[in-house]
């Protein structure tokens, strides 16, 4: 019984621990007080300011688009190279195996600067367009690592026996192989929009003057003292995504009780 | 035939991955020589450079803020997982949604959060001063790099601990039960070994960021705190020495080649590559 108690203690403070910051954010963005410690009485002054803000906005266009652009283009990377490294040899699926981890392995700040250095070297300007490639660079690993085991829980020769009931390779391949990899491909997709929306660090080193992405954006801003604009913004950003985990939640609680 | 689906990205990681990672380690090994016909010339000055006190004082407190943090992610995140995997199954799935709901906030907002409840004028040092004590200096310190690193990355230990323990085949548990181990005993000689695999990818994913940020440690630690993620920082951004940055980069690469060789000798063989979640 006391343990029992222990453990809901336990859980409790874990949850205070993580949810303390958000909290915080969420409650002063009604502060009246620029000051983060006092609080003035509620306001929405800073949701107004905030769509307002040239700034912030012009970096949410530039998180979003970015997020949209290599998402696609890093799943549809992924996705072929996993099928292409899955029909390999051993040695060489070895090899690019290995090289596809090293983006995961390496930390994020060597990542970036191997980039930025890159870019600066083969005379691409920094700006949106090697913002975006680096992004690509660093979510197909994790797509690729996300279909392949899909391909390989597929019956093996499915699309051999698909082919030889008439189908071309292509046919087979968007009826058969498609749609049963495409839980992992979807996956591989969220994974990379998520990186893609939440990457500070090689965004950081990989982007040039005027293109900024949020992250980028808050950084700048929190060494500069604290805007409560910033609490506004992320509370919007919370509360976004929140109710699309709910969402996703309830979906696929419905879905598992639909099987049972 | 279908091996050609993966030759974009055979073009695609030599020109992203591989080329850049060559570069850095050339500058890594290099210094500017303008009498040669690259500017470059082979040496490994930079590498004596980086034995100075200065630097290897930063290197060590990095290995040692990294190291501390990890462990107590590790003291934290352990009975955290291992409680949660003992709920019901619809409980537990609540449970761990909640505690990858906080990682889809932007890691910045968190940490910049932390800033206002510890700061001098912050939330903490308000509830004290109201209630008639001193107020303490919280900010900018160890303690809250400490603290920022726990909370950014506990949940890379929760998850990987957690998804072991709950794969974990209960007859087994019952089975040492049976032969009369007492809990405490079926803890130590069951559970836990069996868990290994979770608890090390748990300790790479934490360890990893840890030594190598520079966000947390400028944030939570103040403009004159130093790890070895802001030196690197610092020689591409500000002071513009490529080499010396890259040779840091470098030096950070091997430390954690180093400590996932380390690792690795108690990994999982059959289970072959890092779980990610």
């Amino acid at each position: 019984m006391v343990e029992k108690y222990i453990q809901k203690i336990y859980i409790f403070l874990i949850f205070l621990f993580l949810y303390a910051p958000i909290a915080v954010l969420i409650i002063f963005s009604f502060n009246d007080s620029r000051l983060q410690g006092t609080w003035d009485g509620f306001t929405l002054n800073w949701y107004r300011e905030l769509f307002k803000s040239r700034e912030i906005m012009k970096s949410l266009y530039y998180t979003i688009s970015i997020a949209i652009f290599s998402s696609i283009i890093s799943t549809i990377i992924g996705t072929l190279s996993a099928i292409g490294i899955y029909n390999m040899k051993s040695f060489r699926k070895k090899i690019i195996l290995n090289i596809n981890y090293l983006p995961v392995l390496n930390p994020d700040i060597v990542t970036g600067i191997a980039l930025m250095t890159l870019f600066i070297f083969i005379k691409i300007r920094l700006g949106f367009m090697t913002l975006l490639l680096s992004h690509i660079t660093f979510s197909i690993p994790y797509v690729i690592l996300a279909v392949l085991p899909k391909l390989k829980q597929l019956p093996k020769d499915i699309s051999e026996a698909a082919m030889d009931l008439g189908a071309t390779p292509f046919y087979a391949f968007r009826k058969i192989i498609l749609p049963e990899i495409s839980p992992g491909i979807v996956t591989g997709a969220l994974i990379a929009f998520t990186l893609s929306i939440d990457d500070f660090v090689i965004s950081f080193f990989t982007t040039g003057s005027g293109i900024s992405n949020l992250s980028i954006t808050i950084y700048s801003m929190a060494r500069r003292g604290i805007d409560p604009k910033i609490n506004a913004l992320s509370t919007l950003m919370f509360l976004s995504v929140l109710i699309l985990m709910l969402i996703i939640n309830k979906r696929t609680s419905k879905k598992m009780n639909e099987e049972v | 035939m279908k091996r050609i689906a993966a030759y974009p990205y055979i073009f695609w990681s030599v020109i992203f991955i591989v080329l850049p990672l060559i570069l850095v380690f050339l500058y890594g090994i290099t210094i500017e020589d303008y009498s040669s016909p690259l500017g470059l010339k082979f040496s490994l000055e930079n590498f004596y450079r980086f034995l100075e006190p200065v630097y290897l004082n930063v290197l060590w407190r990095s290995i040692l803020l990294a190291v501390i943090s990890t462990i107590m992610c590790l003291i934290i995140g352990y009975p955290f997982s291992f409680i949660l995997s003992k709920l019901s199954i619809k409980k537990r799935n609540t449970y761990i949604l909640l505690v990858i709901i906080p990682m889809w906030m932007n890691f910045l907002l968190r940490t910049y959060a932390w800033m206002s409840i510890l700061g001098k004028k912050g939330i903490i040092n308000n509830l004290l001063r109201s209630i008639g004590l001193p107020a303490l200096d919280l900010l900018y310190n160890d303690g809250a790099v400490i603290l920022g690193m726990v909370y950014n990355f506990l949940p890379f230990m929760i998850l990987p601990i957690y998804t072991v323990l709950i794969k974990m085949d209960k007859n087994i548990l019952e089975a040492a039960e049976d032969l009369g181990a007492n809990k405490f005993k079926v803890f130590l000689k069951v559970i836990f070994p069996l868990s290994l695999p979770g608890v090390i990818s748990g300790i790479t994913m934490v360890f990893m960021p840890a030594v190598s940020t520079f966000v947390i440690s400028k944030l939570l630690g103040g403009g004159q705190y130093w790890l070895i993620g802001n030196l690197v920082e610092e020689q591409f951004l500000r002071i513009n020495d490529w080499h010396f940055g890259s040779t840091i980069a470098l030096v950070l690469m091997i430390i954690i080649l180093f400590a996932m060789a380390i690792l690795s000798k108690y990994e999982d063989k059959e289970e072959g590559g890092a779980g990610l979640w």
